[in-house]
């Protein structure tokens, strides 16, 4: 038995860690953030390079052909630097869809493109979840009419449209008939925006007449986004420590003050479990179907209260600093309230975590 | 991350079901501690080696070579069963692993068998009025005369006492020393003149806890466990272990599922309390704590196994695990409503009124034992290497 990560996970988690930390700093997050770059073209590169775009796309199609728990491995490294890249939809939840439910022609023209990072894939499914507004899409005669909001890793080449029959499409941004904008977010390190389709020739994922292979294409959405949310969490924590030994007030560091040290306490004391959450959930997804969606919903619930928590918390404790954008710690403040609210907060994820145990 | 615990040990897992399933009907029922179906199920899972089972055989244990992962299997085959895993108590938790540790070897001979056999029960004697969290600054005396030490003082919290026929004490022999340097441990037996229990009634209505009074208790010189002044080293061995015991979030589980069937056959004008969407964010809410504690437990399992310090998924275990156990106690009277209220013996009482006594009981729990908030300093000064808060200055 071992409840833990590989060898070659720690491995992969470093290298992807060392390199953000070397490159792309909290400055490169804030020049992303600052500017009007579409892509933060270098960190793509790079990342790509790592494997981080191809990481679950299998080796035939160009990929690393590793699973769910490496892709929350690497995401929590993106959370941990808010990293300003296309992951959870780009990376993620896209190639999954095509892996399960794309045709060959489909897999073999985008899988070998998005692991070389050389595409990026966008996921228009939060309709699925729960519509605002009068989002909806529909099919008819391999069109698609209709309205997505939300749309995760916006600004991409390619989108994965969720119709409502839970059936999955493959839009080209170039498509015609189709109309993209960009909805400004608090979180400034990546992109979400919203899509009009007049009757835009869509092309269907022929395995997806199944409504499980977008659910899946759900949870996994969730885990991504809860393992960001840890890492987010984790960085705030580690940085309010460090921030509370330095500051001095009345004549010591603050850190000394058990006001302080108990809130700090109290962080690591939700967060720590969060970790374990992380891990079980992805090996869940991978291995022990039976539990997969019912442990997905709830770690996407619980990391979004726990992120929650930190993110005011570890703010506090910076006091006046922490408020500011001088210190630039709401970039994670943001982070972590982002991905609690895409693909289902709390209480929506929760009810689905009842509905799944019958309990309705 | 594998999770199977391997085909040796799934064999072994079928050999403790066998056992349960043959001998279930000779289990004893509740919490009796003398009885001889109680001696004799603990001697038959000496001999089985289901419990005491890495403790020498020349000291009376199974003298099994340790395995984590057997002991957690046999752990869970009882608790599913829901059949006795054998005696408990600290003399067994506590005392034994001490005695291993640091008792001489007549003391290990003369102890740790009729403790295990049940032949002797002990209580503890830490706590004192005035000492509290601060353990360390405790003032129970023993005074040496002769071959005997002397002992006076007042120690309070102490479970067990009127059932005890021994107790293990922290007093101070060493006035003249630093706090944490002049304390020792000594055993003694609860028939020592100058002794004397009062039970403490608490908030539950039970008495499970004790006062115990010490009026020049006589105890011979050699009942000492380690050296003179080394006492809060020996009990601080001891009391890393328990805080581990407690917040189990595995016993938490099977009360959760407990109050998940609750929540679907109670009725509020007819309608399921589940059916009402606040009563069920607030159960799923806590279902989704459980489960990290659960999968944090597999990782503290794991890094035991692998010889690694758990470091601060352990550390939490206490502090999270009995504040969950207690606010899950509490959305069950919630959920009850004026049925909530219901206690002891009353009519329409629901789970014999242990929705009521364990919230409570594990309030106790979350002070008791080293209390959330000194929890909290351990997590953060010994987890996140915060600094400790300095003395104040002597005026």
């Amino acid at each position: 038995m071992e409840f833990g990560l590989t060898e070659e996970q720690v491995l992969l988690q470093d290298s992807v860690g060392r390199y953000l930390a070397d490159h792309a700093s909290l400055d490169r997050a804030r020049q992303f953030a600052d500017g009007a770059e579409e892509r933060a073209a270098d960190v793509c590169t790079a990342l790509a390079e790592l494997g981080v775009s191809g990481l679950i796309i299998d080796e035939a199609y160009g990929g690393v052909g590793l699973k769910m728990l490496d892709a929350a491995i690497v995401a929590e490294q993106l959370g941990g630097n808010v990293t300003p890249i296309a992951f959870a939809a780009s990376a993620v939840m896209v190639p999954l869809a095509l892996q399960r439910a794309g045709s060959e022609a489909q897999k073999a023209h985008w899988l070998p493109l998005l692991a070389a990072g050389e595409a990026s894939a966008g996921a228009a499914v939060s309709e699925a979840v729960a519509a605002r507004e009068d989002a909806r899409i529909s099919a008819s005669g391999g069109t698609l009419t209709g309205r997505a909001l939300f749309v995760l890793d916006h600004a991409a080449d390619v989108y994965l449209v969720a119709d409502d029959r839970r059936k999955m499409h493959l839009v080209e941004a170039k498509a015609r008939g189709l109309t993209s904008t960009r909805l400004t977010s608090i979180d400034k390190t990546r992109h979400i925006g919203e899509l009009r389709f007049e009757g835009v020739a869509a092309d269907p994922l022929p395995g997806s007449d199944d409504p499980a292979v977008l659910a899946d294409v759900i949870d996994a959405g969730r885990i991504v986004l809860a393992a960001d949310t840890l890492g987010a969490a984790q960085n705030m924590l580690d940085q309010a420590v460090a921030y509370a030994g330095e500051r001095q007030q009345f004549g010591r560091v603050i850190a000394s003050f058990q006001a302080v040290k108990h809130m700090c306490a109290e962080m690591a004391a939700r967060l720590e479990p969060c970790r374990a959450m992380i891990w079980y959930a992805a090996h869940a997804f991978d291995e022990v179907p039976e539990e997969s969606r019912l442990t997905a919903c709830h770690t996407k619930a619980h990391l979004g209260e726990v992120g929650k928590f930190v993110a005011k918390t570890a703010t506090e404790v910076h006091g006046g600093m922490g408020f500011t954008d001088l210190l630039g710690l709401h970039y994670w403040f943001k982070r972590i309230g982002f991905n609690r609210q895409m693909l289902g907060g709390p209480e929506l994820v929760r009810e689905e975590a009842a509905r799944l145990q019958e309990l309705i | 991350m594998d999770l199977s615990y391997g085909g040796e040990y799934e064999a072994f897992r079928g050999e403790v079901r066998d056992f349960i399933a043959d001998h279930a009907s000779q289990a004893p029922k509740g919490n009796g501690m003398r009885s001889k179906p109680v001696l004799d199920w603990q001697a038959l899972l000496i001999e089985k080696g289901y419990t005491a089972r890495t403790i020498p055989r020349e000291y009376g244990g199974h003298g099994a070579e340790p395995d984590i992962l057997k002991s957690r299997i046999i752990a869970e085959e009882f608790a599913n069963a829901q059949v006795s895993n054998g005696l408990g108590g600290q003399g067994i938790q506590m005392l034994v692993p001490t005695l291993l540790e640091i008792g001489t070897e007549e003391q290990k001979k003369r102890f740790i068998g009729p403790t295990l056999r049940g032949e002797i029960v002990w209580c503890q004697g830490y706590s004192e009025p005035n000492a509290g969290s601060d353990l360390a600054s405790l003032t129970t005396s023993a005074v040496l005369d002769g071959d005997e030490w002397v002992v006076n003082g007042q120690k309070i919290w102490t479970s067990t006492a009127k059932q005890a026929d021994w107790i293990f004490c922290l007093v101070r022999t060493e006035p003249e020393a630093p706090k944490h340097k002049g304390i020792s441990f000594l055993l003694f037996s609860m028939d020592t003149p100058g002794i004397e229990v009062r039970p403490l009634k608490t908030m539950t209505g039970d008495s499970t806890f004790n006062e115990v009074f010490f009026t020049d208790v006589r105890v011979p010189k050699q009942q000492i466990v380690g050296s003179r002044g080394e006492g809060w080293f020996v009990a601080n061995s001891i009391l890393r272990h328990e805080r581990g015991m407690l917040g189990d979030p595995n016993a938490t589980f099977s009360r959760l599922n407990a109050l998940i069937e609750l929540m679907q056959q109670e009725t509020v004008d007819s309608r399921r309390v589940i059916d009402n969407p606040v009563f069920r964010d607030r159960l799923m809410q806590i279902q989704g704590e459980v489960m990290a504690m659960r999968f944090n437990d597999m990782r503290i399992l794991s890094a035991k196994l692998n010889n690694k310090d758990a470091s601060l998924a352990g550390m939490i275990v206490k502090l999270q695990g009995t504040e969950l156990r207690h606010r899950l106690e509490g959305l069950a009277i919630d959920a009850l409503g004026e049925l909530g209220l219901l206690y002891e013996d009353s009519p329409l009482l629901r789970g014999q009124g242990a929705w009521q006594s364990q919230y409570m009981f594990y309030l106790g729990l979350i002070i008791g034992g080293g209390t959330s908030q000194i929890q909290k300093n351990i997590i953060s000064e010994r987890g996140l290497g915060m600094p400790r808060e300095p003395k104040p200055q002597q005026v």
